[in-house]
């Protein structure tokens, strides 16, 4: 038995959004919404997290940044774009200086789509990573360690396309 | 000889286990206290095992050594301290366990886990001298410093002891990485300097660590239980009452308080041992 998806630890990273997601990200965990009964603890440390919410789009300055603590967290792990700016760049998508959704420089797993993405929707996107997770740990332990797995998040992926409109 | 062994085993075998527990109770009380419904009891059980799934990212390969170290020492002053033996050599092994986890986080050379190693020094500093004088309360009432001769004396240590007792309940919220004074690393959702000492830890090391830690607790309760003992089992039953009731004010404490500064905790800490402690010897040196 495995227990990757029972003690899901999450970092969060603002890209450059007007922190609206942010600020929903961390509503998850007051009393109203409690995600620490799924086990979930926030942490701030890339090195301990299985979990990487990327709220806010890409841009220029901080796409290494992102990089990096995809980088530094140990596998099994998946990324939630949260947020509508994460998911494709949102209203900023056009600005001279935007790459784009977080899925331009890391593979995001689950997109959360809306403006701002509201506290329940980003559980849901969170328990839908979980799935991921557990999934991308099978594969570990099978010693098959494909591309990172899309399966869970094609579903969430279409919805990507109609509001943010990819170009 | 044969009871030694067995107890030795069963604090091997149980002391992580309830450490655990304690543990997963600390979170759902803190949960309770602040309004949320919380994780399950198990919880901290479920941390564990996914931490020896995780991959393993060493900076340095060094420091997984080290964190061996640290295990060891640690698990064997508990082996000291439940197989009977001296309470001295108790302090003293887990000094060493602690002084190699410090070692530890300064050989990853991250910025974070230095501030977070220097803390934690900073931290042994001020709680180390209370230690020491818990021990040297016990020898000067009981005239022993053996834990096994300790467990059947014929009086009760708590009353002549008090102001140790309380100068060391003060001091285990700095063993035991509860606010005000967990500045080197801490427990739940708590974060500074990302993630203190155990910054540059992960996987199954930071596992070994969060064991380690389980059995720490459970045998600086039994120094409180040794307050209580006096050769009846009136006397264990109170020991292990007040040993809950001391986790339960921990967690309490925990949840009141922000954290507060070295300088704070140092400063404090060292106050808290002079009146409390030094005067409580004295007491003792005059009267008995």
């Amino acid at each position: 038995m495995s227990y990757i998806a029972k003690s899901p630890w999450l970092i969060h990273y603002d890209g450059s959004s007007c922190n609206g997601c942010d600020i929903e990200v961390l509503a998850c965990l007051t009393p109203m919404y409690d995600v620490e009964r799924f086990g979930i603890i926030n942490t701030g440390n890339p090195k301990h997290a299985d979990v990487f919410l990327v709220t806010g789009s890409v841009n220029e300055q901080n796409k290494d940044v992102v990089k990096q603590i995809y980088e530094q967290m140990p596998e099994p792990k998946v990324v939630v774009a949260v947020g509508i700016c994460a998911c494709s760049g949102g209203i900023f998508h056009d600005c001279y200086n935007i790459l784009g959704g977080a899925d331009t420089v890391i593979p995001v797993d689950v997109y959360v789509p809306g403006c701002a993405a509201r506290p329940e929707a980003i559980i849901d996107g969170v328990v839908k990573g979980l799935a991921v997770l557990q999934e991308k740990r099978d594969n570990l332990v099978k010693g098959t360690i494909d591309a990172p797995a899309e399966t869970a998040a094609e579903a969430d992926d279409s919805e990507k396309t109609e509001e943010g409109g990819e170009q | 000889m044969v009871k030694i062994i067995i107890s030795i085993i069963a604090y091997l075998i149980l002391a992580p286990i309830v450490g655990g527990l304690l543990a997963g109770f600390d979170r759902k009380i803190s949960a309770r206290m602040q309004g949320r419904v919380g994780p399950s009891v198990l919880q901290p059980f479920y941390d564990v095992f996914k931490l020896f799934e995780k991959e393993k990212i060493t900076v340095t390969k060094v420091q997984d050594f080290y964190v061996l170290i640290f295990v060891i020492f640690v698990i064997a002053s508990g082996v000291i301290f439940f197989g009977g033996g001296d309470l001295l050599l108790v302090i003293f092994a887990l000094t060493v366990g602690s002084a190699f986890l410090i070692v530890a986080a300064y050989s990853s050379n991250s910025p974070y886990a230095q501030v977070g190693a220097e803390r934690e020094l900073l931290q042994m500093m001020a709680y180390e001298p209370m230690v020491l004088m818990t021990a040297i309360g016990y020898y000067m009432y009981q005239g022993t410093f053996t834990v096994s001769d300790l467990l059947v004396v014929p009086k009760m240590s708590f009353l002549p002891l008090i102001g140790i007792f309380f100068g060391y309940l003060f001091i285990l919220t700095i063993k035991f990485r509860k606010s005000p004074f967990d500045l080197s690393m801490s427990h739940h959702a708590h974060q500074e300097l990302v993630k203190g000492i155990t910054t540059e830890f992960s996987g199954s090391t930071l596992g070994l660590i969060e064991i380690s830690h389980w059995y720490e607790n459970i045998f600086l309760l039994g120094f409180i239980f040794l307050f209580f003992c006096n050769g009846t089992v009136l006397g264990y039953v109170i020991g292990v009452l007040v040993c809950l009731a001391a986790y339960f004010l921990e967690v309490l404490i925990d949840n009141c308080f922000a954290r507060m500064k070295w300088q704070f905790a140092f400063k404090s800490a060292w106050a808290v041992s002079l009146i409390l402690g030094v005067v409580n010897i004295f007491v003792l040196y005059v009267v008995f």
